[in-house]
């Protein structure tokens, strides 16, 4: 994985000390609060419900076993043992004191990690595909390009202050993990007739208030010119987006209002006029990275899956792992491992510092040192070799990191909601909760099988319930929580927004309603049929029939 | 307000008239004047014939492109900042310096923070009017805070991807 040279250390070094006299100036009393909330915000610092809140960068979702450890080091130092990974691929720890956060953030320095441009309207934390550099289905990795932009857009001079946040993420398989299609730009690597490997553009896609599928405004972009186009179209939207309202000042509502058409016409004129600059990526520097991802040399193994077949009918409960929570690997004999966080232990995406440390031991042990963070709140072990799948699980039960249910009823998105966050409506957590307390029978869970539950607190969104199979929004309705239900979102190649169901239903009401939403499911599905294809199939009726009765 | 001009404080000698009235542009004082678009597009020969410096402000939501065949006429172009939030002005530095070659003084006006003048400076912005006592050294921290740039913006820092791959 990518390591930072001089470069690199040097400028997050210099911006903790920075922001270590920024804080000093506001604890003496020299800054207001006023003041220096811009300059909070730019190092990732939120004033929450009950104390600040660091957000920091997890680049394209990948941490070393080092920065695990280090991630658990600030819990345990600076927080109260935990940390919640969010569907940014950032980890947030939510009770920091003030004073502490300069020496929190140089600990993290030391282990290349920041939290530079985690909020505020600028250029966010740039995310990937989790299984980057080893999916079966891969192009090329993403990886390369993720690090190139994170440096291009680090303390961009020009793109700092624009009217609103933006999220950029990348993709390089046909099977879109990294939900491009919902971000303010996706880029996704395909070939061209010619075979060479570049970037189709979408633009424009987004969540909150009002979500957007993006749009292509490029097919394919050559790799050397990302920088002048994604320069040209920050430029277009620093210029042109609105500022007048900031539920309306998303690079979305730009596209949206101008048309696809006007928004690329724009961008390439702004893009004639930059492409053939400094900006132009020379083939040096993509070497120079790509050389940092190269990766393990890995060993020669045959495939394991007869093996693997005997540990299972012996293990029932790693049978059930197996087949929920692994992914194909490029290289034969290995496997991707994925580590829920969606257990009744903790609320989605917590982790203790405890658990921290023993996976990135269990990095260093099964999985060449390396970690990554998926949008679903979820860990990932790139490279397990597949004969240490069974030892690695049974490590991970001890751990209560065992889980089985990838990609199924309760690996639950949701926001911090109503019990952390000063934006929300209702809660989020006590609702994914008892929608996993429902469905811990894992035979049952599987025999639903794939469909994803997502849950925000609010409008804004945070839990991508537009993009849920079933999305759950909380919203207030005269003091009181309730919950407007969705069908058929995806963030997938196949990206959809879901369609409202009818009228929302109390916190109570909330757990049997997805319930009966997929009690219909197995009533109507064919044989091996989604969840999402049934819905697409039937429609709404037979799910509104179920949930308010016939009409 | 002082005035910051490369890095110095500076004397400035040029009257804002750009919220005034037309008579107020003509019958000013007979030193240098800073007048917005609207009266430069109004009285461009009056103002020609006064024959001393011009300067020129342009809000934020006015594009450089205005000025584009122009620009031999200002020694101070003056970029507004309603808010710090607002950061269009940015982009219009760089447009002004990079595209169209723009040479002369370039002033960052308005709601100026001393955080922003290393990014302001890095797009093209050699002077800035602040409210500050201080400012040759809020500058200098300003100016040396972070050593590091990963952005070509014509400004002349070498990037780090140049310092990576110099030759030899």
């Amino acid at each position: 994985m990518y390591r930072y040279d001089e470069f690199d250390s040097t400028l997050v070094r210099e911006r903790v000390e920075q922001f270590r006299r920024q804080v000093a100036r506001r604890l003496s009393g020299e800054l207001t609060e006023d003041q220096f909330k811009p300059l909070r915000l730019m190092n990732g610092l939120y004033l929450q419900l009950h104390a600040y809140m660091l957000r920091i960068n997890i680049p394209y979702g990948v941490l070393s076993s080092r920065q695990m450890r280090t991630l658990a080091h600030v819990a345990r130092t600076y927080d109260r043992g935990y940390g919640h990974f969010t569907t940014r691929q950032n980890i947030q720890y939510n009770w920091i004191q003030l004073q502490q956060v300069p020496d929190a953030l140089a600990d993290l320095a030391a282990a290349e990690m920041h939290g530079i441009q985690s909020s505020g309207n600028c250029i966010r934390n740039v995310t990937a595909d989790q299984y980057a550099g080893v999916a079966a289905d891969e192009i090329d990795d993403p990886r390369v390009y993720c690090e190139i932009i994170r440096q291009w857009s680090t303390l961009h001079p020009e793109f700092s202050f624009l009217p609103r946040k933006f999220k950029i993420a990348v993709t390089a398989a046909p099977t879109d993990r990294a939900a491009v299609q919902v971000h303010d730009i996706g880029l996704r690597m395909h070939r061209n007739p010619d075979g060479e490997p570049g970037f189709e553009v979408v633009v424009g896609g987004g969540q909150g208030r009002t979500p957007f599928i993006g749009q292509t405004i490029r097919e394919w972009l050559e790799p050397a010119d990302l920088l002048s186009y994604l320069e040209a179209i920050l430029r277009v939207y620093n210029q042109d987006g609105r500022r007048d309202n900031m539920y309306k000042s998303r690079i979305k509502i730009l596209v949206h209002q101008i048309g696809a058409d006007e928004f690329r016409r724009r961008v390439e004129a702004e893009w004639a006029e930059i492409r053939d600059t400094a900006l132009q990526l020379p083939a040096a520097e993509i070497e120079r990275i790509r050389a940092h991802f190269r990766g393990p040399d890995f060993a020669t193994l045959s495939d394991a899956s007869d093996l693997l077949e005997q540990q299972a009918l012996a293990n029932p409960g790693f049978g059930a792992w197996l087949k929920a929570n692994m992914a194909p690997h490029r290289v034969a004999g290995y496997a991707i491992a994925n580590i829920s966080l969606k257990s009744l232990d903790a609320p989605p995406g917590d982790m203790t510092a405890a658990q921290m440390d023993a996976v990135a031991d269990l990095a260093d042990t099964y999985s060449n040192g390396e970690i990554r963070v998926n949008h679903r709140q979820n860990l990932v072990l790139p490279s397990v070799a597949q004969r240490d799948l069974l030892p690695l699980y049974e490590r991970l039960v001890e751990l209560k990191l065992a889980t089985a249910n990838i990609g199924h009823v309760s690996d639950i998105i949701a926001c911090p909601g109503l019990d952390y966050c000063s934006l929300a409506n209702a809660r989020s957590i006590p609702i994914a909760r008892q929608i996993n307390e429902r469905f811990q029978d894992l035979d049952r869970v599987h025999e639903i099988g794939e469909v994803t539950i997502n849950i925000s607190g609010c409008m804004n969104a945070c839990g991508h319930h537009h993009v849920g199979n079933i999305g759950i929004l909380g919203v207030d309705k005269r003091g009181e929580e309730y919950y407007q239900f969705t069908l058929g979102g995806s963030s997938g190649a196949d990206a959809a927004l879901g369609d409202r169901t009818g009228p929302g239903f109390s916190a109570a009401e909330a757990a049997p309603a997805v319930e009966k939403i997929l009690q219909t499911y197995l009533a109507v599905r064919h044989e091996g049929e989604r969840f999402l294809d049934t819905y697409r199939r039937v429609g709404m009726q037979p799910f509104k029939e179920a949930l308010y009765g016939a009409a | 307000m002082a005035l910051l001009k490369d890095g110095r404080p500076h004397a400035d000698e040029y009257t804002d008239v750009s919220a005034g009235t037309t008579a107020d542009v003509l019958n000013s004082t007979a030193g240098p004047v800073i007048v917005s678009l609207q009266q430069w597009q109004t009285h461009r020969d009056e103002l020609l014939r006064r024959g001393t410096h011009l300067g020129i402000v342009l809000r934020s939501d006015e594009k450089p492109d205005a000025l584009s065949s122009d620009l031999e006429h200002f020694a101070v172009i003056a970029l507004d900042f309603p808010t710090f939030r607002d950061g269009r002005a940015y982009s219009s530095a760089r447009v002004l310096r990079q595209r169209y070659g723009y040479a002369g003084e370039l002033r960052a006006v308005g709601d100026v923070l001393l955080e922003q003048l290393h990014f302001m400076h890095r797009v093209g912005f050699n002077s800035f009017l602040l409210e500050s006592d201080n400012v040759v050294a809020e500058w200098e921290t300003a100016a040396s805070d972070i050593s590091v740039w990963y952005q070509p913006t014509g400004d002349g820092r070498p990037t780090a991807i140049q310092q990576r791959h110099a030759a030899g």
